[in-house]
């Protein structure tokens, strides 16, 4: 099996899906010829053509819009977005149109269209290159909300996000585009959407998360284990709606404690969402409050303030030990 | 007259391409209404420019600033954009690559190594400079221009506002939105787009249909006009008739400007993806300031010495906000508090609170396991 990053899976993911599928396409902002400003999309155009690799005018409102016209007349566009900040001019379509199709037409069309986000800060970017889309959209209905963080899980999240039949924001983390390889198979395979995954087993805390802060929860967890010698497991959610209940109540009742992580900012997120769930169905097993270690309710800052927003290893360490010695 | 007769008019006729300088130097427009202390001053800003752009590309890959967006070759549209602007009167509502044109309003170039560096405070543009902090959302800014304009028009003001925006700034709905509602309301601003001919990799021919950008000011039933972007003294011409245009009342305008950018989109792209290197070389040919140098000296208003003095001047000027910039601290953490509102909420007190306690134990640790 190849040892691929990130980007190179979702690279290949997009081939896999394109040869298999003659109605998948891919469309954005320079993500023909140029292979898009990642180059998630390299290599698309010289194999698939044109019509297939579409380099659109600059206006996201009128290419996710037109990408749902083409989705309800039966091609599955894969549509990247540039970075997170500018799905902002194409929300009107997201919520007053894509989200509400099949409801409004009874089920007579349906949008199966994806949209690519790279997510979230950690790169240094400029403003409007690292924001938390998820929040925008999980109290939409209508709209699937994926976020791998490691490249098998991309490929075989992103396959399934095309063959499903509905609209999916795919949030990639772009952050970890590059930051390490795994080992991806080869031709298609799906991963599940809604499926969590258990990215490290523990009994003394529950961690949930998803995208790039599975890694700072697993740094964690190891300081956790090193410092304390208890064992964190890490829920890596992989699919935030669909959501994957059952794990992570099994879990939370397993180890009677929770954290949980996002880079979103504090009031309202959907990491707020996951401490009402607990409370609704595993309320007696608690032995300590639910712990909450989120962005601040700012903008994400520029560059040189990045550091002071995002969440690291340390803020979940305290996390953990507040929840621990409640 | 029919529509099919209206699309078989020649465009790039109806909307001929401005120019007062051929790119060898020698008039071929009307002489311009400059006195050899504007042009030379007009010339020097150039100078400055560039200097200011190269050195900020270098810091940028030399990791002392962060993701930058140069402007090299886009000079004569970023001085002659700005130049006839009212200072303390007028506004700009710049991109992220009219960080020249913001200096010539006013805005120190420190202020703009800072944004590009990391730190929220080289947006705040000084009092008395009404430079609206770079917009990085593409064409959104054209509609505040709009209304900071309309503003001015019910306050019975004469104020003028510019709006910038590129060649890909011209697709989304806020473009055409602006255009519209400036139309409808009369208002005194001026959209300055720069056709640098590509969106990062994406060329005209794929962001739009029409020959020219000008004649969309027909379907708005507003004046509009292309420029050659590598000529100041005709940037400056068509800039003035626009702004005395619209402070008397007469509207807004759509200005064209052929340009071309040199560098890359910003520090990471590789322009050799999508464009060649003859491309390049064609417009470097053009460059606005050989040819304004060409001119200044054809009339015997600059000597070599003044070359060299100039450009000793902008180095040094540049290199000076380079330590002004470096030498600033870091933002604080209160800094990330204290500007969302007017007060901070009694929820940003508290994480403020829980995010220095953070820090405060954080450093303590460092210095435990250094010390
Ligand atoms: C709404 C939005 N979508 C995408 C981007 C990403 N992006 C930044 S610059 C750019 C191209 C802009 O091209 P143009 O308007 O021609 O201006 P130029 O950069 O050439 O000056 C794109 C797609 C953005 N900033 N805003």
């Amino acid at each position: 099996m190849a040892k691929l990053t990130l980007i190179q899976a979702i690279n290949d993911g997009l081939k896999v899906a394109m040869r298999r599928d003659p109605n998948v396409l891919i469309m954005g902002e320079d993500v023909g010829i140029n292979g898009g400003v990642f180059r998630a999309t390299e290599g698309i155009h010289a194999e698939f053509g044109a019509d297939r690799a579409i380099d659109v005018p600059l206006a996201e409102s009128g290419f996710v819009g037109a990408a749902m016209g083409m989705a309800i007349y039966g091609l599955k566009p894969v549509v990247e977005i540039q970075f997170d900040g500018f799905l902002a001019p194409a929300h009107e379509h997201l919520v007053n149109q894509i989200a509400r199709i099949r409801n409004r037409s009874r089920g007579r069309w349906h949008v199966p269209m994806v949209l690519r986000i790279p997510s979230w800060g950690g790169i240094k970017a400029l403003e409007h290159h690292s924001e938390s889309i998820e929040n925008w959209y999980v109290n939409n209905p209508g709209l699937k909300i994926v976020a791998p963080s490691n490249p098998y899980d991309a490929k075989g999240l992103l396959l399934a996000a095309i063959e499903d039949p509905d609209p999916v924001l795919f949030m990639e983390p772009k952050r970890l585009y590059r930051s390490f390889r795994a080992e991806v198979p080869e031709g298609y395979y799906t991963v599940e959407l809604g499926k969590a995954a258990i990215a490290r087993e523990g009994t003394d805390v529950t961690i949930l998360t998803y995208g790039v802060h599975v890694h700072t929860a697993l740094e964690a967890a190891e300081k956790a284990a090193a410092e304390h010698g208890w064992q964190a497991e890490v829920v890596d959610l992989r699919s935030l709606n669909p959501l994957d209940l059952d794990t992570i109540i099994a879990s939370v009742k397993k180890t009677r404690r929770a954290v949980v992580v996002s880079e979103a900012p504090r009031t309202g997120g959907f990491h707020s969402e996951l401490v009402a769930l607990i409370n609704d169905h595993a309320l007696e097993y608690l032995e300590a409050p639910v712990a909450r270690v989120t962005g601040f309710d700012v903008p994400m800052p520029y560059l040189l303030s990045e550091d002071f927003f995002l969440p690291d290893a340390g803020r979940v360490l305290e996390a953990i030990e507040s929840v621990k010695t409640y | 007259m029919s529509t099919t007769q209206a699309n078989a008019l020649d465009m790039e006729q109806l909307f001929e391409v401005r120019r007062v300088l051929s790119p060898d130097g020698t008039l071929v427009g009307p002489e311009p209404d400059l006195t050899p202390d504007q042009l030379k001053d007009v010339y020097r800003w150039m100078v400055y420019l560039r200097v200011f752009d190269q050195r900020s590309l270098n810091l940028s890959r030399q990791g002392r600033m962060g993701t930058f967006a140069p402007f090299g070759g886009q000079e004569a549209c970023q001085v002659g954009s700005a130049y006839w602007l009212a200072k303390g009167k007028d506004w700009i509502f710049p991109t992220y690559r009219d960080h020249g044109a913001m200096q010539v309003l006013g805005v120190p170039t420190k202020n703009i190594m800072r944004y590009y560096m990391g730190d929220e405070q080289g947006s705040k543009a000084p009092e008395g400079v009404n430079a609206f902090p770079i917009s990085i959302p593409i064409a959104t800014q054209l509609v505040h221009a709009v209304g900071a304009a309309w503003a001015a028009k019910i306050k019975k003001e004469d104020t003028v506002t510019v709006g910038y925006a590129g060649d890909g700034g011209t697709s989304p709905g806020d473009f055409h939105e602006a255009l519209n509602f400036a139309a409808v309301y009369n208002t005194a601003t001026v959209f300055f787009i720069q056709n640098n001919r590509y969106a990062i990799s994406t060329p005209n021919a794929k962001q739009f249909k029409t020959k020219t950008i000008a004649q969309r000011s027909l379907a708005y039933d507003i004046p509009g006009v292309r420029v050659d972007g590598q000529d100041v003294l005709a940037v400056l011409q068509v800039m003035k008739e626009a702004v005395d245009r619209a402070r008397s009342g007469g509207g807004p305008t759509l200005v064209e400007a052929l340009t071309f950018r040199y560098g890359p989109h910003t520090t990471p792209d590789d322009p050799k993806k999508y464009r060649t290197q003859e491309e390049l070389e064609e417009w470097q040919a053009k460059d606005p300031i050989e040819r304004l140098r060409k001119y200044l000296v054809s009339k015997g208003i600059w000597s070599d010495a003044d070359e060299q003095a100039v450009y000793d001047w902008a180095k040094e000027t540049v290199n000076a906000a380079v330590e002004a910039a470096e030498a600033e601290p870091r933002p604080s953490v209160d800094a990330m508090f204290d500007y969302l509102y007017e007060k901070p909420t009694p929820e940003l007190e508290r994480q403020r609170e829980y995010l220095k306690a953070y820090l405060a134990k954080k450093s303590q640790g460092e210095a435990k396991t250094h010390g």
